[in-house]
């Protein structure tokens, strides 16, 4: 297929190119523009950060797992592109000498990249804006002076243009269409091309299917990007319903709940990093049927309802009922998520994301529990876990010795009994099945505690 | 002068532009070709047949190599020769190297490396440690024991005895760069390497044997490595020889880098250890008699096991006076990855064992922690009683005639706030049943030299040109710890220049031969001695003909300027009448570390020159329900002598810190009981992300001169700052005691999944530990 962007402010037209070459290989060994580093090919480490900017501003984003039709149309800033067409640096790149930022130097174009596009969208919350780019030497404290330094200068002319609102590149559409793959400008366009090709794979941000490329080897068989179905994309909300659009990024999510279920955003805050979230989609995050997907558990604590389409065959179900069993979801050929939606509620939501890193890490368990009452009872309680089956699951024991029992001590203690009957985790390097099953019983506790005003965030803790 | 400034890395600037070159970076010419290994999946077995049509078949492929393609074993290791480059006839690990793929391209290479059919007659791998001594699988005959005084009569009489155990787990690298070598055939068999690599040596030397031609035939350069902590010691020889020995068959260049999963698969990591004790103690916690058992599991070949282990006896006091002692240390084989040199190369093991039988005391006593350790510390220099051999001699029989911890630890408690702090937390404990707090102060005392005392040399190769620019070059490598930086400054510091007159050049076995490994914290003390001499030889030329030609024996170089008596001429006209009266203007420089002799089968000696010291206080919050835990303030003070480049040595010692406290917290290798590592990604080995570091972070230098005789008496800074880390366990610890009155015995690392289970047995909820 053929495709076209902006390479530092150089136009680029690619023609013929194998869909699933990452810009991070295209960039290092077509163009040996090697600023942009491979640590781990896997979108973990962020050394192969780039900004991504469109006419919705600029984005951090991972080029080892980024396929170059996702790059369509925008403008891609590189390393390279960072410092002024007359040498000048950037203002976080002398910062980053200023503060003996840079010791390997290995990691140390991402995090100008990443430090960089934090400072054009006015971000300073230094720790979440560079949790997803690793440094092995300098223990970050001096990289966070350099961003604190950056974040008192102004952005530099040159990439003013990058801004939100200011940017649009004008570009030939490029051809897209081929008998393998497929870049449809709208979801009908998708439907009627997915009934064709049933067995095609859609890659919409690219954060799990990347690596079933870089790591795996995977044919993906034919396939088709979704980055350019405008009309999959957004949160619109009415007075019973938040309405989620698949190819929502996580980055888009967390905006977008944060004043509904802030338990919730937070979590997503903590949903791989920034380069991730500003990939990865709601959609992607449910369709994939992981059992220790983050945003599921949450969901179906909400009592979120999946939407999917087939052609123009459209359904609603439980999100709770799409998760059949590991590796089965109810999901027919042909047909693919097109939304979730939320019904709107008091938020009564908690979200607890266990894993061995705060940041930037998978769950060993992730716990999402509301609970609601008249004052004194349990009036209505929905736990619902990842990490603790072999998919999202609710449960229902704990549940049901909640439901009806006064809101006490003693009640928690019952439902954590009671949950040795819903989970039979497993162990594996994450955790062990003995852990998993502890603290997914404590967090009723915390849940609880939490509620009573007791301390019970490590986070809110200060010397 | 150029030296104890904080001048910023030379290659600052390249860094942040992405213009910094690595391995990868490094244009190669057209029709080079690239290299991946097909590795095993089984951990041990004997290698039946391997398919490889497929292999050849996939696209790109030019070449299928299996160790009978060989023209020798290509042996790899650094020491015992046991590393064949591919596996004969035995498999040893899972990841094991069996067969090699050179391909057009990386990615043809790695995609056809999958497409072998391999069999192999599993056996059952010696994976734990019991399993390692059940078979006596070892390296060395039987365990090594060093001792001093009467360990076991001393417990015998001692008022209070514990026996304890902890486990450490290993650590993966994590250089953010992956190996990677490339190898240019030249001309008649001769052969070019780059290579990330710290022993560009030992690269010459191993390319040499494999390729069946003298060291002089091989000439390795490396400019700079991104990041290396020991693991670019020895673990870049396989991919150097494979690209040596595929460049060598097709007459292509060739070119290997590991994608992140084979590199964790395949490379060597940190030594985990089990340590088991004895110690007997009074009442004021004052150690009477220690009995150490050490337990290491060190893979699969010999590697560097021996001298890591070696390394772990030898901290095994860290800053404690033991006048009984005896440590016994088992070098297991294991069907793992080879575990290898990983900064402070064993040193941390035995330190954190030393420290849990502090903080095992202090429980024991009711004491504060700190209490005990500062009734144990080595006398200070300037102590009255610090000649007395019955309080300062190490169990390997040195004297400790340079200790500074107790004053350093007394100026960090007062700059951290130690004891009002330890009160207020306690208070706070007693108000928040869930979230507990914890504070410790654990000290660093690190043995500085290469305890194989013939490494400890350096050479350097100096040319000052007409112009008074000068071309600087010695056998050190840079890794980011900025040695070129600081050697650099000796440089420009002996001529009298700015350091910009000094150019930084890449390190070439064909520049200085015979070079150690970049290890051991070793660089600037023994490159900078090097170089210095290289520069007073090349100034005591151009004063020798200056003193002639100007009658004055005035002469002094400083400023960018020779003052010769009343005469003032710049450098680079002093420089230009040199080489105008035929004074040479290249010299070489060698160093060898004196005062150092050591037995390490008798365990007496003085394998040390100096000692560097450290100590910091760290304080956590654990969340009782979850193990969830956080560092929410650290205080460092750390000595590194009269430092050369104080922001460098500061950055060397918060990396160090995090990069240690990363290691006994949220860092877990994990095998299954098929010995096959399942973390060999950062999506499930999660290294410190940026938030993991302490909230508060305060680092200061001591402020005192090295009084042994190093360059401009600075001390190595490379890996002692890492076990300040350990005062994180410690914390962890501490807030474990808060949880209840049984021992929490937490382990490392403290995941949260330990740090629960610590908890527990706190809390009386879940049985001690076996």
């Amino acid at each position: 297929m053929d495709v076209t962007f902006l390479l530092n402010g150089t136009q680029v037209f690619l023609t013929d190119i194998s869909p699933t070459t990452t810009l991070l290989d295209w960039l290092r060994e077509e163009r040996q523009l090697t600023g942009t580093k491979e640590g781990c090919n896997e979108g973990d480490c962020g050394a192969c950060t780039v900004m991504i900017s469109d006419a919705d501003g600029s984005r951090a984003l991972n080029g080892c797992i980024l396929f170059l039709p996702q790059v369509q149309g925008k403008h891609v800033t590189t390393v390279e592109g960072i410092a002024a067409p007359d040498g000048t640096l950037h203002p976080a790149q002398t910062a980053m000498i200023d503060h003996h930022a840079s010791q390997c130097g290995f990691c140390t174009p991402g995090i100008v990249v990443s430090m960089a596009t934090a400072h054009l969208n006015g971000a300073t919350d230094h720790d979440t804006q560079l949790a997803g780019n690793l440094c092995r030497c300098t223990g970050y404290a001096p990289i966070i002076r350099a961003a604190a330094q950056t974040a008192r200068q102004d952005v530099p002319d040159h990439l003013l243009f990058l801004a939100k609102n200011t940017s649009s590149p004008q570009m030939p559409h490029a051809q897209t269409a081929g008998s393998n793959c497929f870049q449809p400008q709208d979801q009908d366009a998708l439907a009627a091309w997915y009934l064709d090709h049933p067995d095609a794979t859609l890659i919409a941000g690219a954060t799990d299917v990347g690596l079933w490329v870089t790591k795996q080897f995977r044919d993906l068989g034919p396939v088709a990007f979704l980055n350019q179905c405008d009309d999959l994309r957004g949160v619109t909300e009415t007075d019973s319903d938040i309405h989620i659009k698949a190819m929502t990024t996580m980055t888009d999510v967390e905006v977008a709940l944060a004043p509904h279920h802030p338990s919730f955003a937070a979590m997503i805050r903590r949903y791989g990093s920034v380069q991730v979230r500003n990939a990865a989609t709601i959609g992607g995050n449910i369709a994939n049927g992981s059992p220790i997907g983050d945003s599921p558990p949450a969901l179906i604590a909400l009592g979120a309802s999946l939407h999917l389409r087939r052609g123009d065959i459209r359904r609603s179900l439980p999100l709770e009922d799409f998760f059949i069993a590991y590796g089965t979801q109810d999901r027919h050929p042909g047909e693919f998520v097109e939304a979730v939606s939320i019904p709107k509620q008091r938020d009564s939501l908690r979200c607890y994301k266990l894993s061995k890193r705060f940041d930037q890490d998978i769950s060993a368990v992730c716990g999402c529990l509301t609970m609601t009452g008249d004052g004194k009872t349990i009036t209505d309680a929905r736990l619902a876990y990842g990490g603790m089956a072999g998919t999202p699951k609710r449960a229902a024991h704990a549940e049901a010795a909640l439901i009806g029992q006064p809101w006490s001590e003693q009640t928690m203690r019952r439902a954590m009994a009671a949950m040795a009957e819903d989970f039979q985790p497993l162990s594996d390097m994450r955790a062990s099945a003995a852990y998993r099953l502890e603290t997914a019983q404590n967090m009723i506790l915390r849940y609880f505690h939490e509620a009573s005003g007791l301390a019970t965030d490590i986070h809110q803790v200060t010397s | 002068m150029s030296v104890a400034k904080s001048l910023p890395h030379d290659a600052a600037r390249l860094h942040v532009t992405g213009a910094a070159r690595y391995t990868d970076d490094i244009p190669t010419p057209p029709g080079t070709l690239h290299l991946a290994f097909g590795t095993s999946k089984i951990a041990a077995g004997t290698l039946r047949s391997m398919q490889l049509d497929q292999v050849k078949d996939a696209p790109g492929v030019i070449d299928v190599l299996t160790a009978a393609d060989l023209p020798n074993d290509c042996d790899v290791s650094p020491s015992a020769h046991d590393e064949p480059l591919l596996a004969k006839g035995r498999v040893h690990y899972a990841g094991q190297p069996l067969f090699m793929v050179i391909a057009s391209s990386h990615l043809a290479a790695r995609h056809a490396a999958r497409l072998a059919e391999v069999e192999i007659d599993a056996d059952a791998p010696i994976l734990t440690i019991e399993d390692a001594l059940a078979a006596n699988a070892r390296f060395e005959e039987g365990p090594r024991i060093y001792q001093k005084g009467d360990a076991d009569a001393a417990l015998a009489r001692a008022g209070q005895t514990l026996t304890g155990r902890i486990a450490m787990g290993g650590q993966e690298h994590f250089y953010l760069e992956g190996q990677a070598a490339v190898a240019l055939p030249q001309e008649a068999g001769d052969m070019i390497i780059h290579s990330s690599t710290q022993h560009p040596t030992e690269i010459q030397h191993k390319v040499a044997h494999a390729i069946g031609r003298p060291m002089h035939a091989v000439r390795v350069e490396t400019r700079r490595m991104g990041g290396g902590f020991g693991g670019k010691e020895s673990q870049g020889n396989a991919l150097a020889v494979a690209c040596a020995v595929a460049a060598m068959r097709t007459g292509k260049p060739c070119k290997m880098r590991y994608d992140r999963d084979d590199d964790m698969m395949i490379t060597g990591k940190r030594h985990d250890f089990r340590i088991d004790y004895t110690v007997g103690f009074d009442p004021d916690g004052r150690i009477t008699a220690l009995d150490f058992t050490h337990y290491t599991r060190c893979g699969w070949a010999q590697d560097l096991s021996l001298p890591v282990a070696d390394r772990a006896m030898l901290h095994s006091d860290n800053a404690y006076h033991l006048e009984n002692i005896r440590i016994t240390s088992h070098r297991l084989k294991t069907n793992m990855q080879s575990a290898t040199a990983f900064r402070g190369f064993g040193g941390p093991q035995g330190v954190v064992g030393i420290e849990k039988v502090m903080d095992h005391i202090a429980q024991h006593l009711g004491l504060d922690p700190l209490a005990v350790r500062r009734v144990n510390y080595y006398a200070d220099m300037t102590a009255p009683d610090m000649d007395r051999a019955d309080i300062q001699t190490t169990p390997y029989h040195q004297r400790v005639t340079d200790c500074i911890i107790n004053a350093l630890t007394d100026r960090l408690s007062q700059s951290a706030d130690y004891t009002a702090r330890r009160d207020k937390i306690a208070a706070w404990n007693a108000a928040n049943p869930l979230l507990k707090r914890g504070i410790a102060i654990t000290p660093v005392k690190f043995g500085i030299s290469f305890t194989l005392t013939h490494l400890n040399q350096a050479g350097a190769l100096v040319h000052v040109y007409q112009d008074g620019s000068i071309h600087l070059n010695h056998g050190g490598t840079e890794m980011g710890q900025g040695l070129f930086l600081k050697v650099a400054q000796v440089a420009a510091a002996r001529f009298g220049v700015p350091l910009d007159a000094v150019k930084i050049t890449a390190t070439d076995t064909a520049k200085v031969p015979n070079t150690s490994a970049t290890a051991a914290s070793s660089g600037s003390d023994l490159n900078g001695m090097a170089v210095q001499n290289a520069c007073d030889e090349i100034i005591a030329r151009m004063t020798a003909h200056l003193a002639e030609r100007y009658q004055t024996h005035d002469i002094r170089f400083a400023d960018g300027m020779v003052r010769i008596g009343d005469t003032e001429i710049s450098f680079a006209q002093a420089a230009m009448q040199a080489y105008e009266n035929r004074i040479s203007l290249s010299a070489t420089g060698f160093y060898k570390t004196p005062d150092i002799e050591w037995d390490r089968i008798a365990g007496r000696g003085q394998p040390f020159y100096y000692f560097a010291y450290g100590a910091a206080c760290t304080e956590v919050v654990i969340d009782t329900l979850t193990g969830e835990n956080r560092i929410l303030r650290t205080d460092i003070l750390h000595d590194a002598g009269a430092s050369l480049n104080p922001a460098i040595d500061i950055g060397q010692i918060e990396g160090g810190y995090v990069q240690g406290a990363g290691w006994l917290t949220t860092e877990e290798l994990v095998w299954n009981d098929k010995a096959v590592l399942k973390t060999h990604a950062p999506s499930t080995y999660k290294i410190p992300a940026c938030s993991d570091r302490p909230d508060i972070f305060n680092v200061a230098l001591w402020d005192q001169p090295n009084p042994a005789q190093t360059i401009y008496r600075s001390k190595a800074v490379g890996e002692p700052p890492f076990m300040l880390g350990i005062s994180a366990f410690a914390a962890l610890s501490d807030a474990v005691a808060a949880c209840g009155p049984a021992y929490g015995d937490l382990q490392a690392p403290a995941t949260a999944q330990a740090v629960l289970a610590a908890v527990g047995r706190a809390q009386g909820r879940t049985k001690p530990c076996a």
